[in-house]
Parts: C-alpha cells; structure tokens; sequence
C-alpha cells in the first residue's frame, strides 16, 4: 500500500500546502482530543448535557438552522463545509431531515481535496437513496473521478459508485469501470469488481456482457479481487446453479488453498485464515452441490479438510463449522461427512455456551428434516432448552419441534407453541407462530374436539394479525369435508356447539376474524345441532350486532349468517325486530341487507331456493354475459343509446385521439373491466347477491378480497391420510403409545429396557417430568426415520402430493386417486414401526447398506478423476514452494482454465456414440432445434427439441424405451416456475411405451415472466420394479419467444406513441456491419425482428413476446455506433431484448 | 444480508448509523430505540442474537457501547458477531485503544472504515491493513 501513498503524493504536489488542524488521528494528542475543540465537538457536548427531548429537538433545530446559513453563503470554504457535513450526518443520525445539505453534500465530492472529497461522498451516500433525484448531479464528478490520475480518487469514485448509483447512468460509466479491471493495483481492480456487483444487484442485464471478465477477476492474482468477485458469484448462482458447474473445481480448489494457509499471514482473523471468505465459498459449494451427486463428489475432501482445521476454540471457527455442516447437509449425501457433522452439531447443542447453543439448534433444525435420529439423539438436550430462559433458545426450540411434528406428538408440541404464545407479545412472532400452529392442527390433528379447539385458540391468541389464509383454509376445510360424510357431519356439529358455548360467555371480545369464522359456521351449519332453537342463535347474533366493537366488515358476515338461519325457520320475532332496527342504520351496508332479508322474509320460497342447507361447496352457474339482459340493452339501443364498450377499448381510443402519454400498464386495464363485470353481476334482479360465503356486500367492494371465502389456491392440508387412520386409535389412549415409544427410544439409544428402568430409580420427580414429556415429544420420529431410509421415492411421492394439492380443483379426481394409494403405501409403516425394536435395527441396517453403496460409487469416481486432481495439486505445490511468486500466481487463470475436470464432456463423448432419434414428420417441417439428449439411463432415454410455431414454443420430449420390456404409466411432469407456463397441462402420462420403441409428447410454453435465460425443470417417473424418477431440465431463452411482427410504418406511429417504457442505449458496431442495413439485418437474421422500414440513417423494427407484447426498435447510426430505443408495454422486455442485440452484434 | 450497522450506547444515543436498505429517517429512530431497547433487555447468560420482526439482531457490548447490526435469515449470526469484534478491533488500531469519544468525534473517519468492511450488506474485506490503507492515505494527505 505503501506505494499508493507514493503515487498519490507525488501526483498531487498541489495539495501539501493544505493543512487540517482540526482532525488528524495518529497526532500527537490523539485523534479525540483535538476534534473535541471543533464545532461537532461542541454540538455534540452540548446534546450530551441536555436531559430532555424537547431541549435536545430546540437545540438541533437552532443548529440547523445556523448550518443552513453557512452552507449556503458563498463564503464558506470548502474546508468549513467539510465541518457542516460531518455535522449534518450527525443530525440526520439523530432523526433530524436535513434535506437543505444534500445539494452542497454533491457540490463538496465535486470540489474538495482529497479528504473533503471523501466526506462529500460519504454525505451523499448517508443521505440520498437508489432513486433520489439528486444522484443524477453525482454522475458528472463520478465519471471524473473515474479518470482521475490520482488512484484515491478513483477508488472514492468506485466506492461511491459500489454504494448509491443511479440504475439509468450505468451506461455513463460502465466502460470506464470495465477498464479498471486491468488496473495495476490491486485495490481499484477490487473496488471495480464491487462496483460490477452493484450494477449486477439493480440491473444485472446491463452487465451480461462481461461475465468472462467476472471470471477473470475470480483468477485474478490477488485474493481481494477473488474474494470480491465471490460476491457476485454466489448471487448468480443463488440464480442459476446449473451454469457455473464448471467453475467447481476452482471453488474448491481456492478453498482448499484458503484453509490450508496459503493466504498471506494478514488475511488471517485470530489466527484463522480469511474466515469470512472460506464461508463465502462454503456457501457457494452448497449451492453448487445441492441434488448434484457428481459436483458434490469433487468437494467431499476440501469439506472434511474444513471441518478438521477449525478445531480451535474461538466463535469464528464456530461460524466455519456451522456452514460447514449445512454444506454438508445441503449437498448430495456422504455418510462420512454426515456422521462428522451430526458431532458437530452435537458439541454446539450440548456446549454450555449460550450463542454456540443457539447455533445447534439452528443446526439441528436445518438438519432434522434429513435426520430425525439426530433429534432423538439431543432430546434430553432440546427438552431443556424448552424451558429455557431464554425466549430465544425457547423459539429457536419450537422452530425445531414444528419441523419433527408427526401425528402422535403434535398434542404436545402445539400445547407448547400456544404456551409459548401466551407469553409472546411481539406481532411478528405471533403471526409466525400462529401460523404453524394452525398449519400443524390441519395437518395433523387427531380428533374433532381437539382440532376445533386448538383453532379456537388460534383465532384468539392471534387476533387480527393472523394471516387470512388461515380463517379461509379452515372455512374450506369444513365445508369441503371429507370422503366420510358422517366425520363432516360431527366435525361441523362440533364447531356449532363450541361457537355457541363461546358466545354464550359474557363480555368476551373475540377478534373479528374469530366472530367473522364464528358466523360463517353458525349459518351454515346452525341446523346439525337440533337440541337448541335457532332463535337462540338469532338472539346471540343480533347482540353482536349491536356492539361497537365489532366492524363493519364483521357484521357484514354476521347479518349474513342470519339471513341463512332466517331462511330456514318459519318466522323470528329477532329478524323483525333485528329488520326493523337496521332498516334506518346509518351505516348503508348493514341497511342493504336489512331490505334484503325484509324483501326475502316475503318470498320464503325463493329464499330457500337461494340459500339452500349446506351447498357452499356446489359449483354455481353464473351468467356472466348477462344474456337475461339483452332485452333491456336491445331496447336501450333501440332508443338510440351508444353501444358499450368495454373499459379497454375506451382507453385506446382516449389515447389515439390523444396521443398523450400512457402512465397505466394495459393489464390493469384488464383486471378492472373483469372485477367491474363481477361487480354488475352480483346485483342481479334477484336483490341478494350470490349465496351466503360471497356475503353480497356489493356496497363494499373494498372489502370484496377479504370478505370472500377464497377457494383458489387454497392449500388443504388436512387431508384423509393425516387425519383418519389416527382416528382409529383414539379409542385405544395413550397408554400403549407411551410404552411402543419408550421402547423405541431405548432402541434408539443402544441399550433396551434394563438401562431405563434402572435410571427411573435414580430420577428425580423432575427428570422424571422431562423423561415423559422427551416420550411424547419425539414418539413417531424413528418410524419417520424409517419411511426416509426408503430414499429417493418417498420425496418423490412427497413432492408429488404437494403438487397435487396445487391442481386440485382441476384434477381432484386424480389427486384423490393419488391419495388414497399414497395413504395405503404409508399406512402399514406408521402403524408397524413404533411397536418393535427389530425394526429400526432392520432400517438402520438397510441404511449402513446405503452407505457403503455410496462410498463405492465414490471410489469409482474418484479413480476417473484422480489423474486431473493430482496433477493440480503438484503443480500447485511447486508454485507454492516458492514463497513470493507463488503468492501472485495463485489464482492465475491458467490454474484454472488448463486443469479443469470436465465431467460434462466426458458424458459428452458418451452420449454421441448413442443414436440420437429422428423428429417426428410433422416437426421437421418447422423451424426446430436440434435433438438434445437430456437424460440417459438404463431403461430410459430423453430427448428434447424445441420447435418455434408462429404462436408458440413447442416443447417435444421423446422418450425411448431401452429395455426389452414394455414400461407402463410413464409420466411426464414439467415443474411450476415463475417465468415459465406450460399450456394446457403441465403433466403428461403415456400408458405405454413398447420395447425398444420411442414415443413423443408435445407441449406448448409461453413465457409469464420475462428473463433472458430461464431453467424449466421436470420429471419423468415410471414404475419398472419400482418408482423411478428421472429429472431433468432444459434452458429455454428469451429468444425462443420472440417472433417478427408484422406492420406498417403509421401502425408502427401509433403504437409507439402509446407506448411508455422505453430504454435507450448505445451498441458498438462491429466493422463488418458498418452500415445502418447490414446491422439491421443482423438483428433481422438474428433475433427474428421484422424491418418495418429505413429512412435515411434511421431504421424501425418490431418484434413481440408471444402471445402478444409487442416491442418496438429505432435505431440510428452515428459514428460506429447505433443507437437503439426500445418500447414497449412491458417493462422487463426491452431490457431482455438489449441484451440480446449486444449479444449478437458483439459476436458478429 | 446484512441490514443495518448501529452503534448505540447505554442511555440509547446512537453513535453511528449506516443502512444498506433505504428507511425513512423517522422510522429509523423509532427502529433504533426498539433496537436498543431489546438489546438492554437482555442479559449477560442470554444469547447474542435477538429474533426481531423479520430479521435478526446480532449485538456485542463494549463498555457502555452497543454494537448492533441487524441481519437476514441468509446471515451467519456468529460470523457476524465476529464481524463486529473485527470492526472493533480495526478501530483500536486506528485510534490506538478507543473509546466512544473517538468514535463521536470521528463519525466521518468511522464512517469511511465501516464502508470499506461492509458494502450493499456484504462484508467485502476483513483484512485489516487493507481496510485501513485508503484512510491512512486521506490521514497522511491532511497532515502534509
């Protein structure tokens, strides 16, 4: 560093004269000492001394004031206005705006020397934000700095530049920072691969075009840079795992320098080298080997070494360790390293200190999920820490608990949670709690009586802050019932008595989600409960009513359910009186329904065609284009009215009689023409709006979305599987539960019964407590850890079922289908598993099998890959024998580049010497791509082909079948991604394929989200002896949805007129396409963008994203370069096209 | 991610503040006494990281100071605790032993070490020479 300070002073002879009295640490008094006489010194003195608020907001605004004064007179130097800053930062930091300053903060990074400079941009950093009006002035000083000879500058600009940095202006000084890159000095390379990450953060399209050079850092001789361009690769790949395989091998191979010492002494932090980065790197390895056996395979040994080196006692090797283990956890299996980090977490769990404890159960909860013997190996330890006092021990605890809840102890552990609730105060962690509370009680629950309940309790503990997916998933839950109708039918009559006792209570305030679930029940359901009149009911619900502290919204629902309970009964003196006194309400929501029940009460007959007895369940037919009023329109017409036109096409033609700007995006327009057609849809002729659970509140459609019960998207966790079979051992108590349990755990723990019996002597009565609470916390987890032993297809099934939950409204019948043979699979291992000790001996057998299959893959591959590691590891050892060259060559890209693994080609050369198939005729005919192989087996070969329609991406997958038997019911499932929709189904099954014969399905994809490059992943599961399940994934581009668009010049006026996002930006042409045409034509070639005409030096294009956006071009050339302006409806899609057009003008 | 950096002390006077995600000023304060008012809850046997709202606190006491920072559910809470220790540590080399006049006295000269420890959220060096050399060479520039 030392000649930095070298070059900066012999750079800058001007500047010695300056001198700065008042700061300057390392002088002779200290730093302190001497600024304690400046002007902050003083403010901050005085702000000290004072003892109130009020005094202290006077005394700030009296400075403010006085620094106002100053910044703006023009008198002030430079060197005073560096003072003001640091000031202002304080009273900002104190709460006080001081917007005034931000405009002289600018000025001061424009003007100042060097320090002055610094705290200029320090200022404007502290004080403006991402989209701040102001940054834009920051630009000009930036691109000066930018080029500044003096390297200090250079690196403020950069830092400035890495902090706050308008997205708009990156072109102003992307160039600049890419040649920073190849600095000499190793901190401006640094600060210019932050800069880049920045840039990556806010818009990572504009800097797609140097990813080599991201690479280039990532080799770069200094370990700064490299660590620095981590950054932007764990972001990446946090992205897309699947592009950066290859970089592996170099990962690990950094790390293992970095853990091995061969960083300079000064990266180290208490005698740990670069700690920071070596869990940067972790990171980045988890990511890379999750589900990938083959990437994890080349990390194994680095991790071990990692885990083996951080056996020094200080926190910072606690926090290596713990990324460690979750690295461990997260990639492909190995047993070794699996058994070596369960110790891990052992130690941390069981250490008396309080943050190391903390991060075991942190630990031991990422892990239980694969593990739950881990779980039953800590019991004892996870016992105390529920009772400790720490509420953040407690909560990390129940964390745990929520994550090994099974059927036969979630009794116990939900009864913790609502303890635990009652205590808590915070918002945010009840409504977390709350919610697993409840997702746990659906999922798991064991009887009516106790699942009613504990709902109950969740609707009071959680108030009005609870999710409103809960009210609705539990409303749902009733109302859908189950296949058992008599079940419903308790359940339901269960909530009705409970709902009634609760009202029944005086003074009781209830949420008003409560109330609102309360009254949905009590009309829907009122009638299963014979032995209490419905004018009781009626009373309670005209009581609500008339409190004040029930809502409008709630009592929308209250007078909903009294219409249903009035449609049943013959006549109430409460709904009289309760018509009568709402008629004149103030409120005009409550007098609506007041004179619709008044107008039903009249019409019993209708009223009980509308509201009949338990059907919200039944699909309603709506006539949603109101062709019973066509009568009416035809005679509206007839009189001469104008035709309707819908919200829409009202718009378009404002804006081409306008031509003015369109701020709106034209989905919206969409979405409101649709809820306005539900809004007249609702007030039809027959005066109630729709049934009860809609609870017709058209007054009120603010509150539409909550008031709704919704049915869409709604998951429904408590299904047959989770809730019968338990049903059935109710009867039975708890007794024999308890002891199939406790021999289970003394299974578990090595030693059967004689080892618990003699300890029941020795316990106290409260080991005794905590024995039999850890036997009814962890009962059910060794058969759950047998179930996950069967490996592979237990998730499969698993991902299956919730997925299948997602569809249900369309494929009900086949998820229930699904169901039902999932729970028979699952059946008989529940039920056997806890009762024998022979069993988890049996499982734990298969599962030491397991292991040893795995490490002799390992050794297989470690042989193919032995000659390429070793010869890295020589060459690196003779470089690092030599102690200072080496040091820089380090990470030279040749390391990299030369002794690459390259597992990809190697599968590659494999693949070839296989026969590709031939498309099917009718594909051949259009624009396709060639036939990729996507996976290979033994049994089964997978091909994709991507064929571009005029309307779509049409997906073929061929499959062949490679035995000599024929495979039946071969399913076909693409995965939900947010970008990507499939048409139709995502899902395709072939019922057959023949021996060694091939068959193909087709699927159309549009692209709902744009991206320049998306992953679509999938599977394809067939039953041979057992389930198989092949992954696999293709990348689909941005351009496979691209298609020309057809117009005319004046069509095209029109459109770009209204349209309003719009990019501009600068392209480099390449020599060989150095006029307007042949540049344009590259893009036509390219891109599939159609040339809708060239005038002159300017050219317009068009192009649109199926099925329908449209994006439109100008370009123009001046001087090599051709501008290009985007526009178009979407926002997202220029960007994505700009990448695009410097992609393929850069390569040609 | 890291979120925020405070540094505040007993009588809950904020000393230092840097945000890596925009907060309106007023909500800052009323974040920092919160903040504060949690970490001085708790005490010495319980642990160092506090679960709040959606994310977490990770705080260290030196004297009467608080170091407090403010961190996702991504972040390693021990390597940030460390961080913190770090941080303290480069201060004391800078300011041999310091102390929370220093650190008041010297806001911009905190500021500017604490930028280059920790950018956009990310700790991005820890190697202490290298943090202190751009400001060593400001230092040597004023002093001249």
């Amino acid at each position: 560093m030392s000649d930095v300070v070298e070059r900066t002073l012999s750079a800058l002879p001007g500047l010695l004269g300056q001198h700065d009295p008042g700061t300057g640490p390392g002088g002779a008094g200290g730093p302190a000492r001497v600024s304690a006489t400046s002007r902050l010194g003083s403010l901050i003195r005085s702000i000290t001394a004072l003892t109130s608020k009020h005094e202290e907001e006077k005394l700030i605004q009296q400075e403010l004031t006085s620094l106002k004064a100053t910044v703006s007179a023009p008198t002030t130097t430079l060197k005073l206005m560096k003072e003001c800053m640091v000031r202002l930062i304080y009273c900002e930091m104190l709460g006080y705006e001081s917007s005034f300053g931000y405009i002289h903060a600018i000025k001061l990074a424009q003007q100042g020397n060097l320090l002055e400079k610094r705290v200029g941009y320090l200022a404007v950093s502290l004080f403006l934000h991402e989209n701040h009006e102001l940054l834009l002035l920051l630009v000009n000083t930036v691109v000066k700095d930018l080029q500044s000879t003096n390297l200090v500058e250079v690196c403020m600009a950069l830092t400035v530049v890495s902090q706050i940095f308008p997205r708009e202006m990156i072109p102003a000084v992307l160039p600049l920072i890419e040649d920073k890159l190849q600095h000499s000095k190793e901190i401006i390379r640094r600060k210019a691969v932050q800069a880049l990450y920045k840039f990556y953060l806010i818009a990572p399209n504009q800097v797609q075009h140097i990813h080599d050079k991201f690479r280039k850092a990532l080799c770069d001789r200094d370990a700064g840079v490299m660590a620095a361009s981590l950054h932007i690769y764990l972001q990446m790949i946090k992205e897309n795992s699947s592009g950066y395989k290859d970089l592996t091998g170099s990962f690990v191979t950094i790390l293992k320098q970095v853990v091995g010492g061969k960083l300079s002494s000064d990266f180290n932090y208490h005698s740990v080298p670069a700690p920071w980065l070596q869990i940067q790197l972790l990171r980045i390895l988890g990511l890379l080997g999750k589900d990938d056996p083959r990437t994890s395979e080349l990390m194994y040994d680095v991790l071990d070494e990692s885990l083996r080196r951080a056996e020094i006692n200080h926190n910072i090797t606690y926090a290596i360790l713990f990324e460690c283990v979750q690295t461990i956890y997260t990639i492909y299996p190995k047993s070794e390293l699996l058994e070596k980090a369960a110790k891990c977490i052992g130690k941390f769990v069981l250490s008396p200190k309080i943050n190391l404890k903390y991060l075991g159960l942190k630990a031991l909860t990422y892990v239980i999920q694969q593990d739950p013997n881990l779980a039953l190996q800590h019991q004892m330890t996870i016992i105390e820490c529920l009772d400790h006092p720490d509420p953040i021990i407690k909560r990390e605890t129940l964390e745990l608990l929520y994550r090994i809840t099974n059927g036969q102890n979630v009794i116990v552990i939900v009864q913790k949670m609502l303890d635990y609730l009652k205590e808590s105060k915070e918002e945010y962690a009840i409504i977390n709690l709350v919610a697993k509370v409840a997702e746990l009680a659906e999922k798991y629950a064991p009887n009516n009586e106790w699942f009613i309940q504990t709902m109950n309790a969740v609707f009071s503990v959680g108030g009005d802050v609870v999710h409103p997916d809960i009210p609705n998933n539990f409303l749902r839950l009733l109302a859908e019932g189950f296949d058992d109708g008599k079940e419903d039918h308790q359940l339901r009559m269960y909530a009705v008595q409970s709902y009634l006792s609760l009202l029944g209570e005086e003074d009781a305030l209830y949420p008003q989600k409560f109330l609102q679930v309360m009254s949905w029940v009590l009309g829907e359901y009122f009638s299963l409960v014979t032995d209490v009149d419905p004018e009781v009911i009626l009373t309670k619900l005209h009581s609500l009513l008339k409190k004040t502290y029930v809502t409008s919204e709630t009592k929308a629902w209250i007078m909903a359910a009294v219409t249903k309970i009035a449609s049943h009964t013959s006549c109430s003196e409460t709904v009289d009186k309760l018509i009568q006194e709402f008629s004149s309400s103030l409120d005009t929501c409550i007098r609506q329904y007041a004179f619709e029940l008044k107008h039903l009460c009249e019409d019993k007959a209708l009223m009980k065609n509308l509201l009949p007895f338990d059907a919200s369940c039944n699909d309603m037919v709506v006539d949603a284009s109101l062709s019973f009023l066509d009568g009416f329109v035809a005679e509206g017409l007839g009189r001469g009215a104008a035709p309707y036109k819908p919200h829409h096409q009202r718009q378009e033609e404002k804006l081409s009689q306008e031509k003015a700007l369109n701020f709106e995006p034209y989905g919206l327009s969409f979405a409101s023409s649709v809820s306005s057609s539900g809004v007249t849809g609702r007030q039809s002729p027959t005066g109630l709006s729709f049934g009860s659970d809609t609870s017709g509140n058209s007054a009120e459609t603010g509150h539409k979305e909550t008031n709704t019960l919704k049915l869409e998207g709604v998951r429904k966790l408590w299904g047959k599987e989770g809730y019968l079979p338990k049903k059935e051992k109710v009867g039975k108590e708890n007794e024999p539960q308890t002891v199939s349990c406790g021999s289970l755990l003394a299974g578990q723990a090595g030693d059967p019964p004689v080892l618990r019996s003699d300890q029941g002597a020795s316990l106290t009565e409260e080991d005794k407590e905590k024995q039999q609470l850890a036997s009814t916390l962890f009962v059910g987890l060794g058969s759950s850890a047998g179930v996950s032993l069967m490996g592979k297809a237990d998730t499969a099934t698993q991902k299956f079922k919730r997925k299948s939950k997602i569809n249900e409204t369309q494929h009900s019948e086949e998820a229930s289908d699904f169901k039902s043979s999932a729970a028979s699979d699952f059946g008989p291992l529940l039920d056997t598993a806890p009762i024998n000790t022979e069993d988890s001996e049996e499982s734990t057998h298969t599962r030491s099998r397991k292991a040893s299959l795995c490490s002799s893959d390992i050794v297989e591959d470690n042989l193919a890959f032995e000659t390429p590691q070793s010869l890295k590891k020589s060459v690196l050892d003779d470089r690092l024998s030599d102690n200072r060259v080496s040091q820089s060559s380090l990470f030279a890209d040749s390391n990299i580049e030369i002794f690459q693994p390259s597992p990809s080609a190697q599968c590659e050369s494999a693949s070839e010497t296989l026969l590709v198939p031939s498309l099917p005729e009718e594909l051949q005919e259009l624009p396709h791509s060639e036939v990729l192989e996507l996976h290979q087996s033994d049994a089964l070969a997978l091909y994709l082909c991507k064929a571009w329609t005029d309307d779509s991406l049409l997906l073929t997958v061929l499959i062949s079948n490679k035995t000599t038997s024929a495979l039946n019911a071969v399913n076909l499932v693409f995965e939900e991604t947010e970008h990507f929709q499939i048409l139709e189904s995502p899902t395709h099954q072939f019922p057959v394929i023949e021996a060694q014969s091939l068959e193909h399905c087709q699927k159309c994809v549009r692209m709902n989200k744009i991206c320049t490059q998306g992953i679509l992943s999938g599977s394809v599961s067939y039953q041979s002896e057992m389930e198989t399940r092949l992954e696999f994934s293709v990348t689909l581009s941005l351009m496979d949805f691209i298609r020309p668009m057809e117009m005319t010049t004046e069509d095209f006026g029109k459109l770009w007129l209204s349209l309003s996002n719009d990019v501009k930006q600068n392209i480099k042409m390449s020599s060989s396409q150095d006029s307007l045409s042949a540049a344009l034509n590259t893009l036509q070639q390219k891109l599939k963008l159609h040339i809708v005409d060239i005038i002159g030096n300017e050219g317009i294009l068009a192009c649109q994203l199926l099925p329908s956006v449209p994006c439109l071009l100008h370009c123009r050339t001046h001087s090599g370069m051709l501008a290009v302006w985007f526009r178009s409806p979407c926002a997202a899609l220029p960007d994505g096209l700009l990448y695009q057009c410097q992609k393929v003008m850069g390569e040609s | 991610m890291i979120k925020f950096f405070l540094m505040v002390n007993k009588q809950g006077q904020t000393r230092l503040s840097r945000y890596y995600e925009h907060v309106e000023i007023n909500k800052r304060t009323m974040l920092e006494a919160e903040v504060i008012k949690n970490c001085l809850s708790r005490s010495k046997d319980q642990c160092s990281f506090i679960e709040y709202k959606d994310f977490k606190l990770v705080y260290r006491q030196y004297a009467a100071l608080f170091v407090v920072v403010g961190i996702d559910q991504t972040e390693n809470e021990m390597a940030v605790y460390e961080l913190i220790h770090n941080f303290v540590e480069v201060l004391d080399k800078y300011f041999s032993r310091v102390s929370e006049l220093d650190i008041m006295f010297n806001l911009d000269r905190v500021h500017i070490i604490l930028d280059e420890m920790v950018l956009n959220g990310c700790i991005v060096e820890t190697n202490r020479n290298r943090i202190l050399a751009p400001l060593f060479v400001l230092d040597k520039v004023a002093e001249s």
